[in-house]
């Protein structure tokens, strides 16, 4: 038997992986069963009824909910995180208590806690109704992720950095405004990006509480389908929107983090 | 106030201590700068020099004793820290320049918020200061596009921009590659030379011995001996000064 280089055998190892896949896949290619397949996840007059609803009402609404929910968490979070930096006991033990209680529960009970129990125990319903509440409830559990991320954020802009500023003469409040939330702005952009995938995602609880026709987001909108036409082919349909809006995402992401390590 | 202090002393340290739990750092300082002087500290790492300077302007707080800048007590509760810091330029050993704006920035920004000066004279008074230090064709970069000698140079021209009357260096030259040091301390030296107040911690003898006025050896949070540079240097009279000088010189 004739001895391999090290090269030829890595070549030859590659191989039979390559041949181990590509029968897998013809297994699957020969005993699926591709009209049925087809029928469930693909089915065309499905598809096509779906339209253009799935975009105009459901993609739009998913948007709409994770950018109000994006907007609200990051300014909550940003009070947060200074009351974490404070020098009074009380805003850091108040930051804490919040910030560990909203990342201890699961999104879906503070949904269900903001839509039904808090209007029954307090008598009052958020503007908006069930949805507002439903939102409402995503901003506290975005606030309390994204408070962490802001605060790692302005601790990670050198001290050096407000000591000049302050040897200026300028004060506490423009010395955080114009030095140092600029910067720290520009390293948690990556990590906050990624908590707009998350939340994007999470907006797929709101499905939970009710919606009204034109309050439908993606995922209730797949729900619908799936019953209205007896057929699961809406469930690939909106995976297939949300793939469409996550992935940019992501690659942004990754672009964003690759960028800033090359200006290090 | 009771005590006189001379109009000439721009910088006075009345019994100066601090501590950081139980390790206490200065022990006692009573120093002073007057104005036009040029003060150089030199000591051993840890001796306490640059806890000294940055209870200068505050940047520590001072555990107990008074540090009074141009007859105004700055550890009083009741005195504007900012107005008084403006007063006071300081330079880094990390420059410290923001790296977020350009030079131009680095240099107008304060003189804006603080000084209340309008965009266009800040603009003129940082231009200025900018050829002072040979770096004017250098407003538009950004930090992190320069030497860090010509940071360096730009973080003196950020804090002159603010026309202080006074100048604090920690250890300018210490993060510098040898062969930038040189600009800086020939920017420092014609500060001095102009008639500026400066008091500078540093590890360069020669620039001690040439530009100084009085140079200071600090030794374990104590000034252990000061006088005429030439004649400390030259003639220690301590035993610490002199195995700290066999040491560096």
């Amino acid at each position: 038997m004739p001895t391999l280089t090290r090269t030829q055998r890595k070549k030859a190892a590659h191989l039979g992986v390559y041949a181990v896949l590509a029968l897998l896949a013809l297994l699957v290619a020969l005993f699926a069963d591709w009209p049925l397949l087809r029928l469930n996840f693909a089915d065309g007059e499905t598809w096509r009824a779906l339209w253009p609803d799935i975009f105009l009402v459901a993609a739009r609404n998913t948007l709409i909910y994770t950018v109000l929910a994006f907007t609200g968490g990051l300014a909550l979070a940003l009070v947060l995180a200074l009351m974490k930096l404070s020098d009074v006991l009380g805003l850091r033990l108040i930051a804490t208590a919040w910030i560990e209680f909203f990342r201890g529960l699961p999104a879906l009970v503070v949904i269900l806690f903001m839509a039904l129990g808090v209007p029954l125990a307090f008598g009052w319903t958020p503007p908006g109704g069930t949805m507002g509440a439903g939102i409402l409830a995503l901003v506290f559990v975005s606030s309390a992720y994204m408070a962490e991320t802001l605060r790692a954020g302005i601790q990670a802009v050198p001290h050096g950095q407000s000591e000049a500023a302050r040897s200026l003469g300028m004060s506490s409040t423009w010395t955080f405004v114009s030095v140092v939330l600029p910067q720290a702005i520009r390293i948690v952009v990556p990590p906050l990006t990624n908590e707009v995938v998350l939340l994007l995602k999470d907006t797929s609880l709101l499905a939970i509480v009710g919606q009204q026709q034109s309050q439908l987001d993606l995922t209730s909108f797949g729900q619908n389908g799936l019953t209205t036409y007896s057929n699961p082919s809406p469930l690939l349909a909106i995976a297939l929107v949300y793939l469409l809006i996550t992935l940019p995402l992501t690659r942004l992401v990754a672009w964003l983090e690759a960028r800033q390590k090359r200006a290090r | 106030m009771a005590d006189t202090t001379p109009a000439t002393r721009a910088i006075e340290v009345r019994n100066l201590h601090k501590c950081y739990g139980d390790n206490e750092v200065l022990k006692g300082i009573d120093f002073h700068v007057d104005a036009g002087q040029v003060v150089c500290v030199i000591g051993p790492s840890g001796s306490g020099k640059s806890t000294l300077l940055r209870c200068v302007n505050r940047l520590e707080e001072p555990t107990s004793g008074q540090v009074i800048i141009e007859g105004i007590d700055i550890t009083d509760e009741n005195t504007d820290l900012d107005a008084v810091r403006s007063r006071i330029g300081m330079v880094f050993q990390q420059f410290n320049l923001f790296p977020h704006m350009s030079v131009l920035r680095n240099l107008t920004i304060a003189q804006q918020r603080v000084k209340k000066r309008s965009k266009d004279e800040a603009v003129a008074i940082a231009k200025a200061n900018l050829e002072k230090v040979g770096l004017l064709g250098k407003a538009d970069a950004y930090p992190a596009h320069l030497s860090g000698g010509q940071q360096q140079r730009v973080a003196i021209a950020r804090a002159l921009s603010m026309n202080p009357d006074m100048m604090l260096f920690d250890e300018p030259t210490s993060a510098l590659d040898p062969e930038l040091v040189g600009d800086v301390l020939q920017v420092m030296k014609d500060l001095a030379a102009e008639g500026m107040t400066m008091m500078v911690v540093t590890h360069e003898m020669g620039f001690a011995r040439e530009v100084g006025d009085k140079l200071v050896f600090m030794d374990g949070g104590v000034i252990v001996e000061e006088g005429d540079p030439r004649q400390v240097l030259g003639n220690p009279q301590h035993e610490r000064t002199q195995a700290f000088l066999s040491k560096v010189l």
